[in-house]
């Protein structure tokens, strides 16, 4: 996973509340085995209308996702990050998130900010008004700043670390083995074994 | 010794929280078992006892542990199948299915994963077939690279979906590192009316607490109403806290989970039967425990429930009407004029009134054998409304077999459903059992998405006897109205 400290740049205003995984990469797309190939799924039936906001060329180029309440519900399919990051977003900035969602997003690197639904509106209307508004995520600090807005988000020790570290969890837990190795021993004697 | 530690961790949390607990819920007490490591500032290390895969969400899994030149770690407690994209009936896969299917067995194959594939008798939903066989049992810690994983707490374990990092995670260290998620209690006293089902509980609970409602916490589902229902029945609700936002869903186990598990494949046998109750006895809330939210429903009160939006919250009983946007709540505005856009209906419409295109019942909600007989008992000696399409897919191919024995195939088939194999089928789309744009079904299954069961589909929720008799019908219907 690639670190990331700081996410500067200009951001798509989604707005809408409840947008479900489905939504962001539909299920036909997932028949793929590779982590690649996502980019055109994204969004892929609000796309076909021509007024959908991914499609406003004032908006091209935009590496931050401003969505309402509830993004990424529903399906723990990891591939709405893979899809968001193959279209350029790096962070995605709403009141709340899905509780999978917001894992799958760190494990990958796409910073997932939640702000006060106050924070996000001023921030949608700021992007709203003028496409060129700049928005500066700073992981270190938590905070999300841009014209008139200077709002903090909360973000544990060890995900903060995991995002400016870029860390392989994997190597990680590997170091923990002998723990691991224990605790096995003293599993009880019932639990099931499938082969 | 793990206790001590969880009790400390708990005084901890508590000082700094404000509120002081004494006891465990159930969910912390199966949480607390599994700690294999805690250290302050950083996520809890897991321990999972079942890991469930299915071809949809691994294939990436396997091939970072590939590149990494790391193995799976216990493959003895690992379980895959082929459920999301397989077809149901005699065509072959389409040939990106097939890909990703062969995909599956091959690293079943290589990593050492014991996989019942298509054709496999024990082949099914991955939800539906790990319960059946027994493999899911009270006090267990599951995860599968699916959001419906939360089905498993129905019988005491606490279960949960996982993005395809984490089943990388899992492959390589049997562990998971995760934050301990809160607590909430969904009491549900009193009796169920007769026409009223597991479905339009879940699907009540989730029209009060919202799509969110849940969100970072385990739902633990208490009260007379649950205790009252089958296995089956709280498996549907368990399945459907993911809907409610929630981390997963429990019911502690008893003696309906007692007497549901004796005699499977993989339960215990014998002496280690003996031991596994004593302690799966002990996984309930301690009575002096407290919940971080508390709410209470009175099954006296529910309804069989329609979803007339595109989210499981936008939900009416049976006896309503398509409400107005402006009478609703501000935030929820919005969404529901555009729900109705997308749904094609008009604010005012009865329910009854809504004509339906497709029924379909199946998915790890409602495709357990006593969905499939309830569903039959509605249709037998009926006829399927001229013009409807309507698809039966049981949720494994143990529960077709069961079924056939009982001949309740014959009861679908001579009503004019079709009868299918096991898998996900219209849930999601993945296979070619979609609706075409702009087709209405009645289903059974967990999601009401734009698009979920194809491009341009609408779904509404329902329970398998108001599915049965909505398929009869054509528009939507009560057994009783036929």
């Amino acid at each position: 996973m690639e670190p990331v400290r700081v996410v500067t740049g200009r951001a798509l205003p989604l707005g809408r509340a409840n947008v479900d995984t489905d939504q962001i990469i539909p299920s036909h797309w997932l028949k793929r085995i590779e982590r690649t190939g996502y980019g055109l799924g994204l969004f892929e039936a609000w796309r076909k209308d021509p007024s959908f906001v991914l499609n406003d060329g004032r908006y091209r180029g935009a590496n931050i996702l401003i969505a309402g309440a509830n993004f990424g519900c529903g399906s723990s399919r990891e591939h709405a990050v893979w899809a968001l990051q193959e279209c350029g977003f790096r962070a995605v900035i709403a009141p709340t998130m899905a509780d999978i969602f917001k894992s799958n997003a760190i494990k990958n690197g796409l910073v997932p900010i939640e702000l006060s639904a106050d924070a996000v509106s001023r921030l949608l209307a700021a992007v709203q008004a003028d496409a060129t508004t700049s928005i500066t995520v700073d992981v270190a600090a938590r905070t999300v700043t841009a014209p008139g807005v200077n709002a903090s988000f909360a973000l544990a020790d060890f995900l903060q670390t995991q995002l400016i570290e870029g860390l392989d969890e994997i190597a990680l837990t590997l170091r923990h083995e002998r723990e691991i190795a224990a605790f096995e021993t003293k599993r009880a004697e019932w639990l099931p074994r499938v082969r | 010794m793990r206790a001590s530690a969880g009790f400390a961790a708990r005084s901890i949390a508590s000082r700094s929280g404000h509120t002081f607990r004494v006891g465990s819920t159930l969910s912390e007490k199966v949480w607390e078992r599994h700690v294999v490591r805690r250290a302050a500032g950083e996520p809890d290390l897991v321990y999972v006892d079942l890991h469930l895969v299915h071809e949809v969400t691994s294939p990436q899994a396997f091939e970072g542990l590939r590149l990494a030149k790391r193995r799976v770690r216990r493959p003895d407690l690992t379980l895959a199948t082929m459920d999301h994209n397989v077809p149901t009936n005699d065509e072959p896969a389409e040939d990106i299915s097939a890909r990703q299917i062969d995909a599956m067995a091959r690293n079943a194959r290589e990593f050492g994963v014991r996989c019942y594939p298509m054709g496999d008798p024990n082949q099914g939903i991955v939800h539906v077939i790990s319960p059946q066989l027994g493999l899911t049992q009270p006090g267990m810690t599951i995860v599968c690279g699916d959001s419906h994983t939360s089905t498993h707490g129905a019988l005491g374990a606490l279960a949960w979906g996982i993005g395809t990092s984490e089943i990388e995670h899992v492959l390589a260290t049997q562990t998971i590192a995760q934050t301990k998620p809160g607590t909430m209690a969904v009491t549900v006293e009193g009796v169920l009316p007769a026409d009223c089902a597991a479905k339009d509980v879940i699907l009540g609970i989730i029209a009060r607490i919202g799509t969110a409602g849940g969100t970072g916490k385990v739902i633990e589902y208490r009260g007379a109403a649950i205790r009252a229902l089958s296995m089956e029945g709280r498996l549907t609700i368990c399945n459907m806290s993911i809907e409610a936002g929630a981390r997963a869903g429990m019911v502690a186990p008893d003696d309906v989970t007692f007497a549901w598990l004796e005699g499977r494949p993989f339960a215990p046998k014998g002496a280690l039967w003996e031991n596994a109750l004593d302690d799966w006895r002990s996984l309930v809330t301690d009575a002096v425990a407290s919940f971080d939210r508390d709410i209470t429903i009175d099954a006296g009160a529910l309804r069989p429930y329609v979803t007339w939006g595109t989210n499981p919250a936008q939900s009416v009983t049976i006896d309503g009407a398509v409400p107005d946007p402006d009478a609703l709540p501000a935030d929820a505005r919005e969404s529901a004029r555009r729900a109705l856009r997308y749904q094609e209906l008009v604010p005012g419409t009865p329910v009854r009134d809504i004509a339906v295109d497709a029924v379909f019942i199946g998915s790890c909600t409602n495709a357990r054998i006593e969905d499939l007989r309830l569903a039959s008992e509605v249709v037998r000696g009926r006829r399927v409304r001229s013009g409807l399409r309507a698809l039966v897919v049981p949720g494994s191919m143990r529960v077709k077999a069961d079924a056939e024995r009982e001949g309740l195939d014959r009861i679908f088939r001579d009503a004019g459903f079709e009868w299918r194999d096991a898998g996900c089928s219209m849930c999601l789309g993945m296979n070619p059992d979609v609706l075409r744009p702009g087709e209405r079904c009645a289903s059974t299954s967990n999601r009401n998405f734009e698009g979920r069961q194809g491009p341009g589909g609408r779904t509404h929720l329902v329970s398998p006897a108001v599915a049965a008799a909505t398929a009869i019908a054509g528009h939507f219907a009560l057994p009783a109205d036929l």
